[in-house]
């Protein structure tokens, strides 16, 4: 048996209030899988949810095919997977140990589907890649690391499965192992650790199981339960997009959110975006009472000690503040059956704003397989590429691998309202001077208090230092 | 610095959800069905808008076979939030006569529930409806998406989802089409129970149990409060201890024998039992994946 803790309590010994408590201050997870066909995902999962107890007994009753429950049957939602028996799109799960609660978006592994595993790597903390120890490595195998890698996923399981049908082996497992982990560097993947398992028997997902003696990490779930996911956003600048103004009278006016990144307290000094302006924060207002301190990712209310003229779609930042720009590049993955393309109105959603964009041109295509850049003038559908894109305001965002709220965004076709596409910001188009000038329009009205005058004077030396002083004041 | 409790995230997601989805629509409404998850939503819904109030209406679409209890408890609560209710039934084909005994259950919803909530939110010119749906109660629903896409005729289109990545959501819709919105997706029905507990949310009191007349049929219990729902040979008519996992209308959901009559002691009853709450629902088990055919016809 592993360390891991299947809430199972025996009814003589459980203690109701003790549960409560503890349940309480448990964490959550967020984690995705990706698997090619046959590379047993359903299998694993099924498992991970019966072992765990996530799945219930009327519906293990409806998976029980020939006396034994298939575990797939508990996964594949849909009636058209169910006929076709594939998994087609992405399907949520929920299960929970004594230590932590996880929310699994099942994604299907299939060529054609790279937009489901994207939409389920978008939220996801860690990945479990599936790799098959009968077949070895596949182009799949690389493109689902890709992917999860882009979106911007911190933690891996690289799960080699089917340990029963190589015999256990710890040989065929190390050549899987050296052979993947170049590629991983390569590509930049974080924090990986390679698990040989064997979802149909059961070793090494919830039990240790006794073929693999030669292995002695955690096994699946245990590691589920224990690796650190510490949200390094609170440690970011402080970001709130505004969702909504809060003006039930004419004695309260909150701009309310959900913080993106950083942590906020009464006093704390803010810039609204994109007027500039800058105040302190009054109250940190919830349905339950003022907070002293607030973090990422709270819904919150804040009022200002200033009146400052802040709507839906503004930012409300602290400390550095985020890129300005109206043309930006970014990495996109290509949803809809109508290619990208540069002709074709747009809008961009990105936090709580919507704006009219279009495409600037695709700067290159990226093949997931070889992961070379390709030339290319548009994007298909699961294809994914570097485009520029030109909005009619400009957008204030971190790059994506910083930040995951303010850097992502959509594009949604004009036309058909479909989600066409999904962008992952990573800077601003270098030497667009309309952009230089909205960034010293906005970096010398943060400096500058209003009303006031910047005259700078004419040695240079001393211009410097009195540019450097106002920025320390805009920087600190 | 700590990470938010499970509660906590979950929480703070909602309520980004039911903000989005004001500031974004014209005519939004929450669907209200007197359940626990309406409940929980309903909190959640004070949390997001507060100190102001929750500015959209409320809808809860009237079987009129609902519990007697369900109802009382419906207006009490609205009064008291000082909301606006908005009760709607389908009289054509109650008068008529509909009631699932006549027309099998599979009609009766279908009128009942599915075609009078298309007629509620058309009258109501809604593009967006908040529902209390859980992507752990059912396998169709493990799919849908938070802002779920419906046509002019109100239908949910499976293979073709908007794709729904982070927390931007694509709420977009021509005239006449509408937004499907399940700000409590990712929660479990411990997390539902769970929040409950820690908030202090008022319930119905049929979710706690109580010594009950009912029929026995089986393994089901049902509490016969429609004229129409008459014992069958083999019916015993007994003073059961029970109570309601999930509710629904009174001829269609059955009680399961209880001693919960608090909420740690249901908490405690649902670590033990392990049946998901839907089993008691005659209409998930009409046939296989009949859910996800209610679903794609415009049901909640």
């Amino acid at each position: 048996m592993c360390a891991a803790s299947v809430e199972q309590p025996s009814q003589q010994s459980f203690d109701i209030e003790q549960f409560l408590a503890a349940e309480e201050s448990k964490g959550l997870l967020r984690l995705t899988t990706a698997g090619s066909v046959d590379d047993g995902k359903s299998t694993l999962i099924g498992r991970l949810l019966h072992d765990a107890k996530g799945a219930y007994e009327d519906q293990l009753k409806s998976a029980v095919r020939a006396g034994q429950i298939d575990f797939s049957l508990l996964t594949d939602g849909l009636r058209a997977e169910r006929e076709q028996g594939i998994t087609i799109d992405v399907a949520y799960r929920y299960f929970a140990t004594i230590k932590r609660k996880f929310i699994l978006a099942d994604t299907p592994g299939h060529e054609q589907y790279t937009r489901n595993m994207a939409t389920g790597a978008s939220t996801a903390e860690l990945a479990i890649i599936l790799l098959d120890a009968h077949r070895g490595l596949t182009t799949q195998s690389r493109r689902h690391a890709f992917i999860a890698t882009m979106l911007g996923i911190p933690n891996f399981v690289m799960a080699v499965n089917k340990m029963d049908l190589v015999g256990y082996d710890q040989e065929v497992f190390n050549r899987i192992r050296a052979e993947f982990e170049p590629f991983l560097e390569r590509i930049g993947t974080k924090n990986y650790y390679f698990l040989p398992l064997s979802a149909l028997k059961g070793d090494n997902v919830v039990d240790r199981g006794s073929h693999m003696p030669w292995f002695d990490g955690p096994c699946l779930l245990e590691y589920l339960e224990t690796v650190d996911a510490a949200d390094n956003m609170i440690q970011a600048p402080f970001r709130m997009p505004v969702q909504r103004v809060v003006r039930p009278d004419h004695n309260f006016r909150g701009y309310a959110g959900q913080i993106a990144s950083g942590t906020i307290r009464p006093g704390d000094e803010v810039q609204a975006l994109p007027s500039g302006r800058r105040s302190k924060v009054k109250r940190v207002v919830t349905f339950d009472g003022d907070l002293e301190m607030a973090h990422a990712p709270m819904s919150v209310t804040l009022t200002l000690a200033d009146e400052i003229d802040i709507s839906r779609g503004d930012m409300i930042s602290s400390g550095i503040p985020p890129h300005s720009a109206r043309i930006f590049d970014a990495t996109m993955v290509w949803f809809d059956a109508h290619p990208l393309d540069p002709a074709h109105d747009y809008l961009v959603k990105h936090t709580s704003h919507t704006i009219p964009a279009r495409v600037d041109g695709v700067r290159h295509l990226i093949n997931v397989a070889t992961l070379e850049s390709e030339p290319a003038t548009s994007l298909a559908m699961n294809e994914i590429g570097v485009v520029r894109i030109a909005t009619a305001k400009p957008l204030f965002f971190d790059p994506y691998q910083g930040n995951r709220v303010t850097g992502s965004f959509i594009l949604i076709d004009r036309k058909t309202n479909h989600t066409a596409g999904a962008g992952m910001i990573l800077a601003e188009a270098e030497g667009s001077l309309e952009d230089a000038a909205d960034r010293l329009v906005r970096l010398v009205r943060a400096a500058v208090p209003e009303g006031s005058r910047l005259n700078l004077p004419s040695d240079d030396a001393q211009a410097m230092e009195v540019v450097r002083g106002l920025l320390k004041g805009v920087l600190r | 610095m700590s990470r938010l409790s499970h509660l906590q995230a979950l929480e703070a997601e909602s309520i980004h959800i039911i903000r989005e989805v004001a500031s974004e629509f014209q005519r939004p409404v929450m669907l209200y069905s007197i359940g626990k998850d309406s409940s929980v939503m309903v909190r959640l819904a004070q949390k997001a808008f507060y100190p102001g109030p929750i500015p959209f209406p409320l809808l809860h679409v009237d079987t009129t076979y609902k519990f007697k209890e369900m109802i009382e408890f419906r207006d009490k609560f609205a009064a008291e939030l000082g909301v606006k209710l908005i009760v709607h039934s389908n009289t054509s084909a109650l008068q008529a006569g509909a009631n699932p005994f006549r027309l099998g259950t599979e009609r009766c919803c279908g009128l009942l529930k599915t075609q009078s909530l298309l007629d509620a939110l058309r009258a109501g010119s809604y593009d967006a409806a908040f529902g209390g749906a859980r992507r752990d109660e059912e396998k169709s629903r493990a799919k849908e998406r938070i802002f779920s896409f419906r046509d002019s005729l109100g239908q949910w289109d499976p293979k073709n989802q908007r794709p729904e990545l982070w927390n931007i959501f694509n709420g977009r819709v021509e005239p006449g089409e509408s937004i499907r919105v399940f700000p409590l997706s990712n929660w479990t029905e411990m997390d539902v129970w769970q929040y409950i507990h820690v908030e202090n949310i008022p319930i119905v009191p049929l979710y706690f149990a109580k010594d009950r007349q009912v029929l026995v049929r089986g393994n089901s219990l049902i509490v016969p409060e429609q004229d129409f729902v008459k014992p069958q040979l083999g019916d015993k008519l007994e003073t059961v201890r029970c109570r309601m996992r999930s509710l629904g209308c009174s001829p269609c959901t059955g009680a399961v024998r209880s001693d919960a009559d608090t909420l740690p002691k249901i908490i405690a009853e649902l670590v033990a039992v392990r049946n998901s709450e839907r089993e008691n629902r005659v209409i998930d088990h009409d046939r296989e994946g009949s859910m996800e055919l209610k679903k794609r016809e415009g049901y909640f």
